[in-house]
Parts: structure tokens; C-alpha cells; sequence
């Protein structure tokens, strides 16, 4: 037994590795959750045909704002269509209410005792597996919605990224975009601790963030005033920066300062949710005995 | 090893009475109660120890398994495993336990129960060679060979429990906290899960700390019983002294020939059929073979047999003297 014990210490030891051991185990998690995601093959045709279905009837209902008065429109045609592609395709990774029920249940049926027993960080563990989650539906996906999308006619196809340039932000902005996007669903999470049911955290926080977000229209539709305001809020540091970026919508140095604020963003909720799981794991209540 | 010391916790439960217009008056003004789950809980258990912890529903034993594991925070008290205070340093204290929760699964529901064990080896990092050893020598005793390549979700509830045992052990915990771990298993199953423990204790010098309704599992596994009630520790002793202490009575059953038998001072005809007959003797006023002697003379005896009272007896006489 002793000597198990010491064996397990000379391992973690050996090379210093210590260090990377630690995200290891995070990985083995990421990688168990992306396999596990990969399962779903019905749930992911069904939910390409659904955003295939919801893109063509967004576009629809713009077509007919650009019909009334194509000088109010505030984007190109093109970089919207592309931004409506875009987001029904990679709708797993920005939607804030792609969350998984085994946590909410994890808290509410008390699970968690085992969850608690393992020598991982509960908030590092969590993150880990709902990136795993997201990617893996979205790879599932994004590629049919994306091949069918680049054969349609011109104003409602998606076109190549504006330039290489573009291109290369929307994948660094895409993925800060992505870490918000967790980093909130975190909150969520973390909050059902004190609250015991998640139905009501959920509700309040999804409708909200839906609209903030740009997901119902794009933020750049909203009215002059308000914009400016919602455009400083985490949500428009989720899809709002990436899919703009894209088809050059926001360029130049705008693209600095847009990626700037998502990178506060995501350190103020990184902290913000690690502050609220080492209180919420002091009051933790194991449920259901 | 383990220091337990006054360890206090209280949950506020909401209670209200059924129906709609109690459910109505509880959206403005809920009542809630403070309850005492742990009431100045104080033990020691030394390295290699196999605890039996016992007590009725809502005594307070899962929620001691849980302060021990780190999980719960107590409000008041001090406990100190292997020089921690679990809560304080959780994720070092997890490392050198393992937990069993009865009535939950930690096995991934819809992956076979190897890719479980596999996730726990690099969760724990245990090194390969550890892995493989503690891997073999579970399948072998626990019998999982055919189990462990089936998801968890396919499993029976005892087939499911034995995997769960084994992924409880895969990092060799010093300590091994066992909340009903034999809840709902079947005889064998039942029989391998106590061989199995007894065995890891002998062998591994692993400390056993256990609760459970089954008395069946105290007799077999272990020497010390903790009975707990209320929150409190009523009891910590021996497991044989208590028996003393409750067998006041023993059973009789005669198979015999002849009329019928009479009874003298001290004895009870608890049954009486054909050619059959039960006594309880109150050993205060007679022993057991001057009343074997007293039915000899009667009667021609066939067939005799002595009961002590069984151990679920003795507990509920137990619980019954603490009024709990």
C-alpha cells in the first residue's frame, strides 16, 4: 500500500511532471466528452435541417427590410447572409442556451457528491467538458450547413472571408468569442447551486443574452443609442465580434479594440465564476440524501 | 488517522402540509427548520480499522461520510485525515480516499465501464503500472471480466455496484468510505462485495469506514460499530459486548414426541403445533441446558436447536433503549 502510494509520487515527480499533468486530465476529459458528443448522429441531422430551415427564413424576413428601404439597412447583404450562415452552422458553439443538462442535474439530484470527490477543480472540470460538448456538436454540424450555404446565389450565400486578414481574427476572435460564451454558461451553472432549481436562472438568462447577443437580428440593426451601449456588454463579445469580422463588417483597428474587450470579458467571468464555485462548494447541499 | 473532533452541520429544511393553499401561503411566508444533522460528532479510527457506522434513516451517517470525503463543510469542529482537514485541502485529501455512494453511480452512463476506469486513472494519475496491477487484481476478485466492457447503463444494479466498488479503488485510497454499499444486491453479490472488503482490509491494511442497514454486513466486516442518532454518537464500542448485553433471551425450538410440555419459571411458549414447539428462556432465571434437561424428562426429544437473538434484534433494541 505504502509503497503504491510512494510509486504514484516518484510518477508525478518524474520530469517535473507535475505541471503538465495538471491539464492533463482535463484533456482525457475534454476528449471522453468529445467522443461521447460525437454519438448523436440523429440529433445532429435533425438540428442541421432546423438551422438550414431557420437561415432561409431569416434571410427571408431581411429581404423584405431591404425591400422597404435598402438605405436603412446597415449591413451589406452579402456580410449578412454570411453572418446568418455562420451562425446557424457553428450554433452549438455561441448559443448560450446549448447547455448541458447532466450539470443542472449534477446539482439538483446531488451528484455532485461524486463529482466533489475527485482530485479535480470543479469549475476547471466543468469548463473543459462544456467546450468538449459544444465542439463536438458543432463539428457534427457546421460542415453540411456550410457546403450547402456557399452553392446559393449571391446576396443569400456566404462568400469566402473579406480578406486573409479577416479570416485569421475570426478564428482568435471566434474562440474568445467561444470562451465568453462558456465562461457565462458557467455562471449559469454555478448559480442553479444557490438557486436549487435551474428553471428560473435559465429562463431570465437565456432570453436576455439571446437578444444582447445579436442572435435574434445582428446588433448592428439595433437603434443608435442603444447599440452603442449593448455593444460594450459581454454579450456582444460572444457571436457579435466573429461572424462581423468575417465579411468585414467590423475591420481595421476596430478589430483590436473589439477583441480586447472579449479578452476582459473573458477574464472578468473566468474570475467572477471561480470566485462564485469556491463559495457555492463551502454551502454545497448534497441532495436527495 | 482519522481525528474527529465536536463536528457540527445543520441544514434549514422548508416544511409546509399538503395542498393548495398551504402550497399558496408558502410563496410569502416559508417556514423553514433548522436541523441538526451533526450534533458535536467526536471519534477516532486508527489505520486499518474496519468501522461499522450505524443508525436509522436521517441519522446523520451519510452526512458524516461526506464531511470525512470533503464534500460537506461542517459548521463547527475539527477532523483531521492523514494530517488534513479534508474541506481545507480537498483535492489532496481526495487522492488517498476512495467513496462509494450507495444509492449513486459515478460510472459514465452510456461508455463501457472501462473507458470509467480509464477517465479515473488519468483523473487520479496513477501511474500505468499501478493501474494495471490494481485494474488486474479487481476484475479477478470482484469478477468483472465480461462486466467492465458493457456501458454502466447496461449493467444490473448489483453488477453496476461491484464496478463501482472497483473504480472506488483504482488509485489504492488509504481510506475507503463506504455509504450502503450493498444496498439492493442480491445474496451473491452481497457476499463477493464483504469477501472483497475483508479481503482489501486484510491485505491492504485498508481503513474501512462503512454504513449500512444491512446488519448482515456489520457481522461479517467488522468489530467496532459507531451507532449514531439524531446527530449524535450514542455508542462506540465493541460489536460481540453490545451482543452480550442485549442477549438476555435465547431461543428454543423442540421437535418431539409425546403429549405436551410444560412450562416452569423462566419460560415463554411462543408457538405451539404439532410435535413443534417454541420458547423464549429469560437467561436471568434459567440457563439453556436445565431447560433442555427440564423438557428431556418430559418428553422424547428429536430435534433441538439454541438461537441468540439475531443482530437486526439487537439493533432495534438498540435504537429502541436510545429512543430513536
Amino acid at each position: 500500500m505504502g509503497q503504491e502510494k510512494r510509486a504514484i509520487m516518484r510518477y508525478q515527480k518524474y520530469m517535473g511532471y507535475q505541471k503538465y499533468q495538471r491539464y492533463q486530465k482535463y484533456l482525457t476529459f475534454f476528449r471522453m466528452r468529445f467522443l461521447a458528443g460525437l454519438q448523436y448522429r440523429a440529433a445532429a441531422l435533425a438540428g442541421i435541417v432546423t438551422q438550414f430551415v431557420w437561415g432561409l427564413m431569416e434571410l427571408l424576413m431581411f429581404r423584405a427590410f431591404y425591400q422597404v428601404n435598402p438605405n436603412a439597412f446597415p449591413m451589406t447583404r452579402e456580410a449578412l447572409a454570411s453572418y446568418i450562415w455562420l451562425q446557424q452552422a457553428l450554433l452549438a458553439i455561441f448559443m448560450t442556451w446549448f447547455l448541458e443538462n447532466e450539470i443542472f442535474q449534477t446539482i439538483t439530484d446531488g451528484g455532485i457528491a461524486y463529482e466533489l470527490c475527485r482530485p479535480t477543480d470543479l469549475y476547471d472540470m466543468w469548463f473543459f467538458r462544456s467546450m468538449a460538448n459544444r465542439l463536438s456538436k458543432a463539428v457534427l454540424r457546421c460542415i453540411p450547413i456550410l457546403i450547402v450555404a456557399a452553392f446559393l446565389p449571391a446576396p443569400y450565400g456566404i462568400g469566402l472571408p473579406s480578406s486573409l486578414e479577416a479570416g485569421l481574427w475570426f478564428i482568435i476572435t471566434g474562440f474568445l468569442g467561444f470562451l465568453v460564451v462558456v465562461a457565462f454558461c458557467m455562471l449559469i451553472y454555478i448559480i442553479t447551486f444557490f438557486t436549487y432549481s435551474p428553471v428560473g436562472v435559465r429562463m431570465v438568462a437565456i432570453s436576455m443574452v439571446e437578444f444582447f447577443a445579436g442572435s435574434v437580428i445582428p446588433l448592428p440593426f439595433l437603434p443608435n443609442g442603444i447599440r452603442q451601449l449593448v455593444e460594450l456588454l459581454p454579450f456582444a463579445s460572444m457571436q457579435n465580434v466573429p461572424l462581423r469580422v468575417y465579411s468585414g463588417d467590423i475591420a481595421g483597428v476596430e478589430i483590436y479594440a473589439r477583441a480586447a474587450l472579449q479578452l476582459f470579458w473573458v477574464i472578468v467571468l473566468l474570475w467572477l465564476g471561480k470566485r462564485l464555485t469556491a463559495v457555492a462548494v463551502k454551502r454545497v447541499v448534497v441532495q436527495g440524501g | 488517522m482519522i481525528k474527529v473532533e465536536h463536528i457540527s452541520k445543520t441544514f434549514k429544511v422548508s416544511r409546509r402540509s399538503a395542498g393548495f393553499s398551504e402550497a399558496f401561503k408558502a410563496l410569502f411566508h416559508r417556514q423553514y427548520e433548522c436541523i441538526k444533522a451533526l450534533d458535536d460528532i467526536s471519534f477516532t479510527i486508527e489505520e486499518g480499522e474496519m468501522v461499522g457506522y450505524i443508525g436509522p434513516n436521517g441519522a446523520g451517517k451519510s452526512s458524516t461520510i461526506k464531511v470525512l470525503s470533503g464534500i460537506l463543510t461542517p459548521e463547527s469542529g475539527n477532523c483531521i485525515i492523514n494530517g488534513r482537514v479534508p474541506w481545507k485541502e480537498r483535492t489532496a485529501h481526495v487522492n488517498e480516499i476512495g467513496v462509494v455512494f450507495g444509492q449513486r453511480s459515478q460510472l459514465w452512463w452510456d461508455v463501457p465501464v472501462i473507458d470509467s476506469f480509464e477517465l479515473l486513472r488519468d483523473i487520479y494519475r496513477i501511474p500505468k503500472e499501478v493501474y494495471n496491477n490494481n485494474l488486474e487484481e479487481l476484475v479477478t476478485l470482484l469478477n468483472l471480466e465480461q462486466l467492465i466492457r458493457t456501458p454502466a447503463r447496461q449493467l444490473s444494479l448489483g453488477q453496476r455496484m461491484r464496478c463501482e466498488i472497483a473504480a472506488s479503488l483504482l488509485h489504492s485510497p488509504m481510506i475507503l468510505l463506504l455509504d450502503e454499499p450493498t444496498i439492493g444486491l442480491d445474496a451473491v453479490s452481497k457476499i463477493a462485495v464483504r469477501d472483497f472488503i475483508l479481503e482489501r482490509n486484510r491485505n491492504h491494511k485498508t481503513t474501512v469506514i462503512l454504513t449500512t442497514h444491512d446488519m448482515q454486513d456489520i457481522e461479517t466486516l467488522t468489530k467496532r460499530i459507531i451507532l449514531i442518532g439524531k446527530g449524535n454518537i450514542l455508542m462506540d464500542g465493541n460489536l460481540e459486548d453490545i451482543r452480550k448485553q442485549f442477549s438476555t433471551n435465547k431461543r428454543l425450538t423442540v421437535e418431539y414426541q409425546g403429549d405436551h410440555i410444560d412450562f416452569c419459571e423462566g419460560m415463554t411458549p411462543v408457538s405451539s403445533s404439532n410435535q413443534l414447539a417454541t420458547f423464549d428462556i429469560d437467561l436471568s432465571k434459567l440457563n439453556v441446558s436445565d431447560a433442555i434437561a427440564y423438557i428431556s424428562r418430559q418428553v422424547d426429544v428429536n430435534d433441538i436447536s439454541v438461537d441468540g437473538p439475531s443482530i437486526d434484534e439487537v439493533v432495534a433494541k438498540l435504537y429502541h433503549q436510545y429512543q430513536i
